[in-house]
């Protein structure tokens, strides 16, 4: 049982750990490594509706920059929902609603007249299921770049190279770049995929369950090419894989019924959660 | 890594991407206009016929519908008769084709074996595609004199002395004439009727077919008790659609039906129908009265069909709705 | 227990199945009885007067000998026109209700109409395209009969196009959207291109459905004796010809007509196997 606090509203009663969170500015929460991390990404009482439903609740929370967070949490508790809210691809569909703020490097996304298309070109996201598009594979990856550069052939070619590379996808169809994309197996076709949102080069990479509809093998692939980019990108992961999350990220959070329950470094809040229902969940009590 | 990783995004120049979102708006806008295009075209339609069919309406008036007049010379006209013929040969033609699309359909669904699916489909659907007038041109050459010196004398013997509906079979044995063109406007609509059957037919879930078929009943008592209540719906609009088809098909009725102005009680004997007569006879009205009362035919031939498809899609649209609710 | 009664009952059910199920089996033979009797009739009557000329001569006045090329031409300019006025309208208007107008009133409203479109009559667009072309120019015209085509043209494609674009699954519009794809370039390079056998499909059963198409153009593009591209005059096209000669009372044109529908016949058949054969079925995409 939860030591009582002092209470303040109706709202506090339910989420105490916002309420705590609402008071400052979100900041990425203290791991033991010495070093501040800066945020790449910030939300500030973010909400979410699908038409009249509300998805997401006044959500603050601070994505450190070259790190891996994973969001964790049973089913429809708004972890792809939150993700989709930082390219905005919800805004395909006319009665998906976000309001509050959503600070990319500085600039709130949320706002009127952002361009999504320059906004999205940042801001990369892979799929549960992968998604080659009926082309070649070369054609693949270049679609992305000539969206926004014109290259010359050579520089196109030794671009896509290094997208295949970097998605540890080159030395398995190197052979066959002018094949069709959709021929590849699953596990290869989320490569692809991935191969294909870092050709443009993003500053931040959304990774929605990419790994679901694969078989272990190439869940492990995936697994260590996220480890790889983190380097270079910020990675944002939605996984239901508790291990899966425990294996990948360097902080981890805990949504429930469109809530942040709990947000930290991946190995205390798997070690030490603070929230009881933190620890139901990663203990498998329910979802 | 043969390249230098850089974190920022490429640069855009900002008037291409200007132009970019500007055709945005434009793209969008064109695939609104064309959707927007056929409105217009049917309130265009409308407006047309309506114009065209005044001068005879306003001459007229109600007893343009009920008058069985149609003579150019003395320019009184009234829509009775094609009227009725479009309404009987529809009605037969439905009566006809209902019961075999529907065994066609069975057959299709419940009976066949997996392989012979596909090319008994295809060629229902094969059916479909023949343009009418060959329908129309075989009816008269080869079909009519056929009924004419076989079928239709033994019919008028031994029909056409019944009470009260033997006056349907009665006549001379000319092949053409209202039953005539049922029969190929039938056959014309048996793929349609028989293809959404199928369709609504494999609509129905199986655990309801396997619960029923658990119980012990035969092919026929599924069907009876458990494909047709669910799908009844989804069958009178395949028959609507069919009804739909009949009431306009020109070229396969103008072919067979003799285009007689004649009211007659006999089946066998010469009439029109509203496309038949427009066929016949709209290149050649010269005075503009002729004309209008030709474009009122048209007119309440558009009507008819419009209210039939209203129907048809109303309850096909039903069911949809239903199913959408049982899964 | 199964008593006597019982299996009688039984019996009678069996019996009842039997006779429904060769009932059935009946309907379909009575169907596609008819399918070979026409087909039977067709090429038994028509062979005989398919030949060289048939192709390479005009309509020819009655009594002499002649073919139907100008008809053939003919009906080929009508079919192009007609798709060429009717298909991207088609195909923007479907565009429009697969991707813009989702879930609208508009496009409810859009689609429904279209549907009255595709099975008002088409003797009635012959009027309409009469009253408001043929009269203003003052005689009959290719632009005219292809503009009444167009008209049956563009809900089939609107239709299959919206039918098309639907099956493509809207990860594939956010894939390429969360790659920075502006919506146009999401449709026409993404969306297009997975729908594009499906979109084909349909221009294709389109033209199937109006070279056999004849009350429009009845009072349309007429009929032409002769040889003729100007479209702003009448134009000869197979399915008039073959009813006014079917209709006449001379031998050589009935012949002709025969051999007309012959041609059309088994052009518009082999165009529907070619699009079920090579072309995906809608539903296999799913």
């Amino acid at each position: 049982m939860k030591e009582p606090v002092i209470q303040i509203n109706l709202d506090d009663l339910e989420q105490p750990d916002t309420a705590r969170l609402k008071a400052q500015e979100p900041h990425v929460p203290a791991s033991d490594d010495t070093e501040e991390i800066p945020s790449k990404i910030i939300l500030r009482g973010l909400n979410f509706h699908y038409g009249k439903s509300q998805a997401l609740f006044d959500i603050n929370l601070a994505i450190p920059e070259h790190q891996v967070t994973a969001f964790i949490g049973p089913s429809g508790c708004g972890k792809s929902t939150l993700l989709r809210c930082f390219n905005r691809i919800y805004a395909l569909y006319p009665k998906h609603r976000a309001s509050g703020e959503v600070i990319l490097d500085g600039d709130n996304i949320l706002a009127r007249g952002v361009d999504l298309n320059l906004l999205r070109a940042r801001v990369g996201m892979v799929f549960q299921s992968p998604t080659p598009f009926p082309m070649s594979i070369y054609n693949n990856i270049a679609y992305g770049i000539r969206l926004y550069e014109r290259l010359s052939r050579a520089s196109m070619d030794r671009r896509v190279t290094w997208a295949l590379k970097k998605a540890a996808l080159w030395n398995e169809i190197k052979d066959k770049l002018h094949h069709s994309g959709t021929a590849l197996s699953g596990g290869q076709q989320q490569r692809l995929c991935i191969a294909r949102a870092i050709a443009i080069k993003p500053e931040v990479l959304l990774l929605d369950e990419p790994a679901s509809a694969l078989d272990p093998i190439s869940t492990l692939k995936i697994e260590k090419l996220i480890d790889e980019l983190k380097h270079d990108y910020t990675i944002v992961i939605v996984t239901h894989n508790m291990q899966q999350a425990a294996r990948v990220s360097d902080y981890t959070a805990f949504m429930y019924l469109g809530k942040l329950i709990e947000f930290g470094a991946t190995r205390l809040l798997f070690t030490n959660p603070a929230e009881k229902q933190t620890e139901d969940y990663i203990t498998g009590r329910y979802g | 890594m043969s390249e230098q990783f850089i974190t920022s995004i490429p640069s855009v120049s900002p008037r291409n991407h200007n132009h970019v979102t500007w055709f945005d708006s434009l793209f969008a806008g064109a695939a609104w206009f064309a959707a927007a295009t056929v409105l217009i075209v049917i309130g265009a339609i409308l407006f047309v016929l309506i114009q065209g069919a005044l001068p005879a309406l306003y001459k007229f008036g109600p007893g343009f519908i009920s008058s069985a007049h149609w003579n150019p010379v003395t320019e009184n006209f009234g829509a009775r008769v094609p009227i009725y013929g479009t309404l009987i040969t529809s009605m037969l033609a439905m009566l006809i084709a209902m019961p075999v699309s529907f065994g066609i359909a069975l057959f299709i669904t419940e009976l066949c074996p997996r392989w012979l699916k596909r090319p008994i489909g295809i060629a229902v659907e094969l059916l479909a595609a023949i343009p009418s007038i060959i329908y129309g041109m075989w009816g008269l050459f080869v079909f009519a004199p056929l009924f004419a010196d076989h079928a239709q004398p033994w019919i008028t013997e031994h029909f056409g002395t019944l009470p009260i509906v033997g006056v349907l079979f009665t006549g001379p044995p000319l092949g053409i004439g209202l039953f005539t063109a049922s029969l190929i406007l039938a056959i014309m609509v048996i793929p349609f009727i028989s293809a959404i059957m199928r369709d609504v037919f494999e609509a129905t879930p199986r655990v309801l077919k396997e619960s029923a078929y658990g119980l012990g009943s035969t092919t026929w008592e599924v069907v009876r008790h458990v494909v047709l209540p669910y799908t009844k719906i989804g069958v009178i609009g395949g028959v609507m659609v069919g009804l739909g088809r009949a009431l306009g098909e020109t070229m396969a009725v103008t072919f067979v039906i003799g285009n007689a102005h004649k009211l007659s009680n006999s089946l066998f004997m010469p009439g029109n129908t509203i496309s038949s007569t427009l066929a016949n006879e709209f290149t050649e009205a010269v005075n503009p009265i002729y004309t209008s009362s030709l474009i009122s035919l048209g007119l309440i031939l558009f009507l008819i069909s419009f209210i039939v498809l209203a129907v048809a899609r109303a309850l096909l649209l039903r069911l949809q709705a239903n199913e959408g609710l049982s899964t | 227990m199964i008593t006597a009664t019982d299996l009688y009952l039984y019996r009678k059910r069996r019996l009842v199945n039997m006779a429904s199920l060769t009932l059935s089996m009946l309907a379909t033979l009575f169907g596609l009885l008819w399918l070979a009797w026409l087909l039977w009739t067709l090429v038994t009557q028509g062979i005989q007067y398919v030949n060289w000329d048939l192709f390479t001569q005009t309509t020819p006045p009655p009594g002499e000998s002649g073919g139907l090329s100008n008809a053939i031409a003919g009906s080929l300019i009508l079919i192009v026109l007609g798709v060429i006025i009717g298909a991207p309208i088609g195909i923007f208007a479907g565009t429009y209700l697969s991707e813009f107008g989702r879930g609208t009133r508009f496009a409810a409203i859009v689609r429904f109409v279209s549907d009255v479109l595709l099975s008002s009559p088409s003797i009635i667009l012959g009027v309409f395209v009469y009253q408001v072309v043929v009269i203003h120019m003052g005689h009959f015209s290719a632009y005219a009969g292809g503009l009444a085509l167009a008209l049956i043209v563009l809900p089939i494609v609107l239709r299959t196009t919206e039918d098309m674009l639907r099956l493509v699954p809207d990860r594939m519009r956010e894939a390429a959207a969360a790659l920075g794809a502006p919506r146009w370039k999401v449709i026409v390079s993404i969306v297009y291109r997975a729908a594009r056998s499906g979109i084909l499909t349909g221009i294709l059963l389109a033209v199937a459905r109006v070279s056999g198409e004849t009350a429009p153009l009845l009072f349309t593009a007429l009929n032409n004796q002769f040889s003729s591209t100007n479209l702003s005059q009448p134009i000869a096209n197979l399915p008039v010809v073959i009813f006014q000669f079917a209709m006449s009372p001379y031998d050589d044109w009935q012949h002709l007509a025969w051999a007309g529908a012959l041609l059309i016949t088994f052009g518009i058949l082999l165009l529907n196997i070619i699009v079920r054969v090579f072309l995906p079925e809608p539903e296999r995409q799913r």
